[in-house]
């Protein structure tokens, strides 16, 4: 996917949630971090173009409640959690870039709910390559593909990665470019 | 980036990058605390006793809190229950809570080297919560930290840390740790409570606050130990604060947005005026409160530790 194919689907999603948010008040987007940051920002652009309304940003860091946190073998950084406002009783849409086995929104739903009881929850992704571990699907989908296991959805963003694009590559290559890069 | 190591017995043998970690990964969970509901899943099934062989609220309180809102169970021996009184050798305390299976133990003792000795007994983490006059690791992590969220720095700043240095294990680590991360750091007291000894390391010495606080960034005021008064350290408590007490008058000395800390719990009109203690450049109650992110973040990493590769998990 090119930088031009994202920002139309991105686009795409703005306009759907408008659509089916007309009041636009009560809602929340919160990015799930990293990538989803800059996803939930450009989503919040897009709908301040179609309705010149400003939805407030959250962020998750869903680290401490990951479910293989005592066997994952990488101690993750811990990075902060940022909602500044109450989500008692919101429509939060939550934004991540990839929806893979839905354990990172299992996580970040946990998290959520630590911060108050929302009225809604959506969740909104850029790709959806199935393989799901848990019974979560998402209500915005930028795209979805079909993909095996061992391959790898890397999304890049300008934010994080200083490109923009999603590559479909495996798990080989990526370990080999990881090696390259911290050597 | 893991901690890897499997205790913290001190400042001194961390290094710069570590201690960036844990501040770093602390500034992280300040947040936590202010949440709605102030606990987070990631140490459920964790057991962490706090073994405390010292008088403490402040840490102890800190340290079982911490804990909590990561989800840890926690158990609390102090000096006065424990079966230290009838007669059990230490060692011997410790292999029997050993058996118990515990993930942690946090570690408070008059004697100084008594965490390292412990570690070297058991198979969990050992956590030194202030040993003797040897070091409070995690005093000077949570001093750090304070320092850093106003100042955004540590390196090239004056921190002046004055009062009682030679019975002081807060003013150890704070050496160890002050000086690895880069800042200037001043001792000052009396001559009976600053040896000569203190040389050893990266730092300024003198008897007199006023050098000490000249464009001071940061001010560490430590308790005068009034249970020591009777070994005469000093002529009279009225004496000490004249010359080494911090008042509005030797504060002015300092920069303009100097910070006064105090690692509690404080002697007021002996080290340091009730009018600087509650001012306004007094951050001595944001330091509790970075305490407990502080000693959250330590747990984390220690009980929590990976091997050095990156995952994929998205």
């Amino acid at each position: 996917m090119s930088a031009r194919q994202m920002e139309l689907v991105l686009a795409r999603i703005a306009a759907e949630i408008v659509e089916k948010h007309p009041d636009l008040d009560n809602l929340l987007l919160i990015g799930i971090r990293r990538r989803g940051i800059p996803l939930a920002g450009r989503l919040q652009k897009h709908i301040q173009g179609l309705t010149q309304k400003n939805i407030p940003l959250g962020i998750l860091d869903i680290t401490l409640y990951r479910d293989d946190l005592t066997t994952v073998a990488a101690q993750p950084v811990v990075e902060s959690t940022r909602i500044d406002i109450p989500v008692e009783g919101r429509k939060v849409i939550l934004v991540d870039d990839v929806l893979y086995t839905g354990r990172t929104v299992r996580a970040a739903l946990d998290l959520l709910v630590d911060f108050g009881r929302p009225r809604q929850v959506e969740l909104a992704v850029l790709i959806d390559r199935g393989h799901r571990e848990l019974p979560i699907q998402a209500d915005y989908i930028g795209q979805a593909i079909q993909t095996a296991d061992e391959e790898v959805v890397e999304v890049q963003l300008l934010e994080v990665d200083k490109a923009e694009r999603v590559l479909l590559t495996n798990r080989e290559l990526v370990r080999k470019k990881r090696k390259i890069s911290t050597k | 980036m893991p901690l890897n190591r499997r205790h913290l017995l001190g400042i001194e043998d961390l290094d710069p990058v570590e201690i960036e970690l844990i501040l770093k990964t602390g500034e992280s969970f300040r947040e936590i605390s202010a949440r709605p509901i102030k606990k987070v899943p990631a140490l459920r099934g964790k057991t962490i006793i706090n073994l405390f062989f010292e008088p403490s609220t402040r840490t102890r309180s800190s340290f079982e809190i911490a804990a909590k809102r990561l989800s840890a169970d926690t158990v609390n021996f102090s000096h006065s229950s424990s079966s230290a009184l009838k007669g059990e050798t230490i060692i011997d305390t410790v292999k029997n809570l050993q058996s118990m299976a515990p993930d942690a133990l946090v570690v408070r003792h008059p004697a100084s080297g008594i965490p390292l000795v412990l570690s070297k007994h058991v198979k969990c983490c050992v956590i030194n919560a202030g040993d003797g006059m040897h070091e409070h690791p995690t005093q000077a992590l949570l001093d750090m930290m304070t320092i850093r969220e106003h100042k955004q720095k540590l390196k090239g700043l004056k921190v002046a840390i004055i009062g009682d240095i030679r019975h002081s294990r807060v003013a150890r680590s704070n050496i160890y740790g002050l000086t690895k991360m880069g800042a200037k750091v001043w001792l000052c007291g009396p001559p009976t409570l600053l040896p000569r000894e203190f040389e050893q390391f990266d730092v300024r010495l003198t008897w007199d606050i006023r050098e000490a606080l000249e464009k001071a960034d940061v001010a560490i005021m430590l308790r005068i130990q009034l249970e020591r008064q009777g070994e005469n350290f000093f002529p009279s408590v009225k004496e000490y604060f004249d010359r080494f007490g911090l008042d509005r008058d030797k504060l002015r000395l300092a920069k303009p947005d100097v910070l006064v800390m105090h690692p509690g719990p404080i002697n007021r009109g002996v080290e340091i005026s009730s009018e600087v203690a509650d001012g306004e450049f007094s951050v001595i109650l944001e330091q509790v409160a970075n305490g407990i992110a502080v000693r959250m973040a330590l747990l984390y990493l220690l009980l929590l530790p990976g091997a050095s590769t990156q995952v994929v998990w998205d």
